[in-house]
């Protein structure tokens, strides 16, 4: 297939303008040497038809994973609405004039945010959780005297990894990660309490990676005013609609993922990581950030602002260098929960944890029991071993994420997700062959 | 209608905010309930309703519909934003992609085709960038370019070596310093020269023990090929250095030249721009790092392998000298496979085809634009090119004043005030998705602006006329900082502001 509209009348009138006889002269400026004398071995040309044949993915019957992605409902319209061209095929809008549609749903993906997170402010968006939290470990760095990054272990492991990466290059003197207590699989208190000081950046994720929700009130107490700065970690974003803002905590940033806001699994990605901070931070935070403004007539218009930390103006002083980020995420983000409205997020946030809540009594009538005894949102960990779940897998039911690769000190455990596209009698089919 | 509503050169223009059209009790959406949630009484630290806006399935259907109708997009017209490469997105690919929605990482016989795919896409560019391996997880370009430097920084650090600066000709992308800075290094700007591309007599210069890299666009972004690219190559080698290159560009030298066969380390390139996926109004993006043999150990992980069963997984271990993990998860995975079908839906022959059409479209604008604006440079460019406003503005008609007049002719500007080697750049990227005729209503537009900064300049000034605002106080905007829905549900229109 060619996308190319020249027939050969066009392409002679081209050629004639320019003042060239074939179209290879159009490369007489790369040196000779330089190019390719051999095609290209790349597979095609190929027609539709083909390209659905061989580009063809199918997810198994049964899934109960979670872990950071999670498969909710989707409203008819957010694929809708989010497919129209208008939005799908603009360029990031930098002439405002001509963008207000996404600068107007960016804006109000920022007020949605900041309004679930109970912060003041929300950026236009991140490339994902792991890289949100990076950020703000960097951004905690660049406040005089901060110069250690503490995390929870508890914390998604795919989070802690990808702040390593980026925290290697900065200057820093460590990254320490805080236990879990192995009983109730909530963060250690007193470890923490010991961990964090004025030079410390602290983030805690709750619900944590194992589902467990942080004993938040206690954990404020230990560091407001102690940690030089510090942030919550959302991974499940629908867990806002349940549980009380994490801004009501007073972190300095709630930041996270929020491809559970009308984004599917989608492979694991593009997912859609989420930076809310309060407005005293608002010029050192990353990424873009769309504000209300005027136009010449005194309407109401839209367009990107601070750009004064961005990386077009600052280069290399830059607060980060954030240019694409996952824009159209961002509006499915918007789209969702326009059309969930306030009952249907809490209703769907509290089917998730009933639907847990559900299969976490089968499970124990069948005699297993979590391995964390606190409050869990929408996942929990299981004993499981490596048998049992390859057998498992070959019927055609996932039943969670193995996290023994994470974290070696529990071995043999599962991770079990249970949202609302999950049924009754998928959770006694679980529980059945278990 | 009350008498503050009034029309203006939009019908939706006064389209609300969405907080504003809300109302409790308005939203009706019968929504998935498999369980009873009478058991939910033991969640710690339970909030009552969220603060989101209450309406009904056809208001926000209206809504965003209204906010769509306010965007320009490639399917309205040519985009000529230089070095965003604009081109058509084919529908097939969001067929295809939309395909990999209900799967999750986790589910690994589903996921065991998806890793055969994206080791298919990492092949696929590696052939076409000459390299010698691929990832794929970067989310988009500039982060791209950190974890190709952050690459090379782990690669200096094994060999033991303390080099920090990394060079960058003047006619760099933004991101390019940002991104440097992030992975740990200092920046130096260098004077790509009057001819418009980076020449090895300066490089040397520049050049010493501290040199970590050199990081080039090529083509650059005034459409220049590198002429002396491989005997820039060859001094960073010889000094130790690396040759890092920004793959925006990739576009125009697509299975004509190669970057490995320029000495090239290290590069990026952009789905989103040379590989036909959609730019959905700032992403999601990718894009992918590619590199030489040497630099392979420090990619990031997790790796797609083949097993001995032949089937494809991700590595259970790091390698050991990975800069780690840059992604939750395996990057814009839809956005790759999008790519792969863009590939294999054009094959070799038409990857060729569509990077020479992407400079006659150019050389065609180019020449007949000429006559009227102010060439830069005299330098053969290929897929773009960049004018200036010199002999408009003797009229007091500046670039952002032909920027947005061209709006009123029906296009997107072009990119504008960059590259910043350029005063009052227009950088035009028509790419070769453009019909002649598309082509042919540009250049005639184009003229006009010219009679009109001549004959009427004044009238530039005005415009935007027929966008759906007139031209947005982007000052305002950063002075008063209203990121959120205002409080007292105020409009900007309505206070008088």
């Amino acid at each position: 297939m060619s996308y190319i509209s020249h027939n050969g009348e066009d392409l002679g009138r081209i050629l004639a303008a320019i003042g060239i006889e074939r179209p290879d002269e159009v490369f007489s400026s790369i040196p000779p040497a330089l190019r390719c004398r051999a095609g290209l071995a790349v597979e095609g040309p190929k027609d539709e038809e083909s390209l659905r044949r061989e580009l063809d993915f199918r997810p198994s019957r049964v899934v109960f994973a979670g872990a950071g992605i999670y498969r909710h409902h989707i409203p008819a319209i957010v694929d809708a609405l989010a497919s129209r061209q208008e939005f799908v095929t603009a360029y990031t809008p930098y002439q405002p004039e001509i963008s207000q549609g996404t600068l107007q749903a960016i804006f109000e993906y920022q007020s949605m945010m900041a309004g679930l997170t109970g912060m003041e402010v929300s950026n236009a968006s991140m490339y994902d959780g792991a890289t949100a939290l990076a950020e703000a470990g960097l951004m905690a760095l660049r406040i005089k005297g901060i110069r250690r990054v503490a995390v929870t272990r508890a914390m998604q492991p795919s989070f802690r990894s990808v702040l390593r990466t980026y925290l290697a290059h900065a200057e820093i003197d460590g990254v320490v990660e805080i236990p879990f207590d192995p009983a109730t699989g909530q963060t250690d208190l007193e470890a923490l309490e010991k961990s964090v000081g004025p030079d410390t950046a602290f983030f805690i994720q709750s619900p944590n990676y194992f589902g467990v929700i942080e004993p938040m009130e206690q954990v404020a107490r230990i560091v407001s005013g102690t940690a030089g700065f510090w942030g919550i970690a959302v991974t499940e974003a629908l867990s806002l609609g349940a549980l009380k803002a994490p801004g009501e905590y007073g972190p300095d940033v709630v930041l996270g993922e929020a491809q559970s806001f009308g984004n599917p699994a989608g492979a694991g990605g593009p997912l859609l990581g989420f930076f809310c901070t309060r407005k005293e931070h608002v010029r050192r935070m990353p990424g873009r950030v769309a504000g209300l403004t005027k136009d010449r007539e005194g309407s109401q218009a839209f367009c990107l602002t601070l750009s004064t930390r961005e990386q077009h103006i600052r280069r290399e002083k830059a607060t980060s260098n954030i240019c694409t980020n996952q824009g159209l995420c961002a509006l499915r983000a918007a789209i969702y929960l326009s059309a969930m409205g306030p009952e249907g997020l809490k209703r769907t946030a509290l089917q998730c944890a009933a639907g847990a809540r559900f299969l976490m009594d089968l499970l124990k009538e069948k005699g297993i029991a979590p391995v964390f005894s606190a409050p869990v949102f929408h996942e929990f960990v299981i004993p499981m071993d490596e048998d049992k779940l390859k057998e498992l897998k070959s019927t055609g039911i996932v039943p969670g994420v193995p996290v023994a690769r994470q974290y070696p000190e529990i071995p043999g455990s599962l991770l079990v997700t249970v949202t609302e596209m999950n049924t009754q009698e998928e959770c006694r089919c679980l529980a059945a062959n278990m | 209608m009350s008498g503050s509503e009034y029309v203006t050169r939009f019908p939706e223009v006064r389209e609300p905010l969405l907080n504003v059209k809300g109302a409790p009790g308005k939203n009706k959406r019968v929504l998935p309930a498999p369980f009873d949630t009478a058991g939910t009484a033991d969640l710690p630290g339970t909030r009552g309703l969220p603060d989101l806006p209450d309406v009904s399935e056809v208001e926000t259907v209206r809504h965003f519909t209204r906010l769509s109708r306010l965007n320009y997009g490639i399917d309205h017209g040519m985009y000529p934003l230089g070095s965003c490469t604009m081109k058509y997105n084919p529908k097939i690919t969001e067929e295809i992609a939309a395909r990999l929605a209900p799967v999750h990482p986790a589910d690994t016989a589903a996921m065991e085709p998806v890793l055969e795919r994206l080791a298919q896409l990492q092949d696929h560019l590696v052939e076409i960038c000459g390299m010698d391996a691929c990832s794929l997880w970067p989310a988009a370009g500039a982060h791209g370019e950190l974890t190709g430097m952050m690459v090379i920084s782990r690669a200096l650090k094994s060999r033991g070596d303390k080099r920090r600066t990394v060079l960058i000709p003047d006619t760099a992308h933004g991101t390019n310093p940002a991104s440097c800075t992030i992975a740990g290094f200092a920046t130096k700007a260098i004077p790509s020269g009057e001819k418009g591309y980076l020449e090895a007599s300066t490089l040397r210069q520049h050049l010493d023990q501290d040199t970590a890299a050199l990081m080039i666009t090529n083509p650059n972004t005034l459409g220049i090929f590198e002429q002396e690219i491989h005997a820039i190559a060859e001094l960073l080698h010889e000094n130790g250095s690396y040759l890092y290159m920004d793959g925006a560009n990739l576009n125009a030298i697509m299975g004509v030249a190669r970057p490995g066969d320029m000495g090239v380390d290290c590069m990026h390139v952009n789905l989103h721009k040379t590989f036909g996926t959609p730019h959905g109004g700032g992403g999601p993006g990718s894009g992918p790092v590619l590199v030489g043999k040497e630099l392979e150990p420090f990619l990031p992980s997790p790796r797609i392998f083949r097993d001995d069963s032949g089937a494809y997984a991700l590595e259970e271990e790091p390698y050991p000298e990975s800069i780690g993990k840059v992604h939750s998860c395996l990057g814009n995975v839809s956005v790759c496979i999008r790519a792969l079908a863009y590939i294999l839906s054009l094959g070799p022959q038409g990857l060729r085809e569509a990077a020479t059409t992407a400079s006659l479209n150019a050389l065609y604008l180019k020449n007949r634009l000429k006559k009227f604006f102010d060439l830069a440079y005299e330098t053969p460019t290929l897929h773009e090119f960049v004018l200036s406003d010199a002999l408009q503005k003797e009229g007091g008609v500046t670039t952002l004043d032909m920027a947005k007049t061209l709006m009123d002719f029906g296009f997107h500007p072009p990119t504008v005030y960059f590259p910043l080697v350029v005063a009052g750049a227009l950088m035009i990227e028509p790419t070769e998705t453009e019909p002649l005729e598309e082509l042919d209503r540009f250049v005639r537009a184009m003229e006009n602006i010219a009679a009109m900064s001549r004959e009427e300049p004044e009238k530039t000034h005005e415009s935007p006329l027929a966008a759906p605002v007139s031209r947005v106080d982007e000052v305002w905007a950063a002075r008063n900082l209203i990121l959120t829905w205002p409080d007292g549900r105020i409009q900007p229109g309505e206070e008088g502001i």
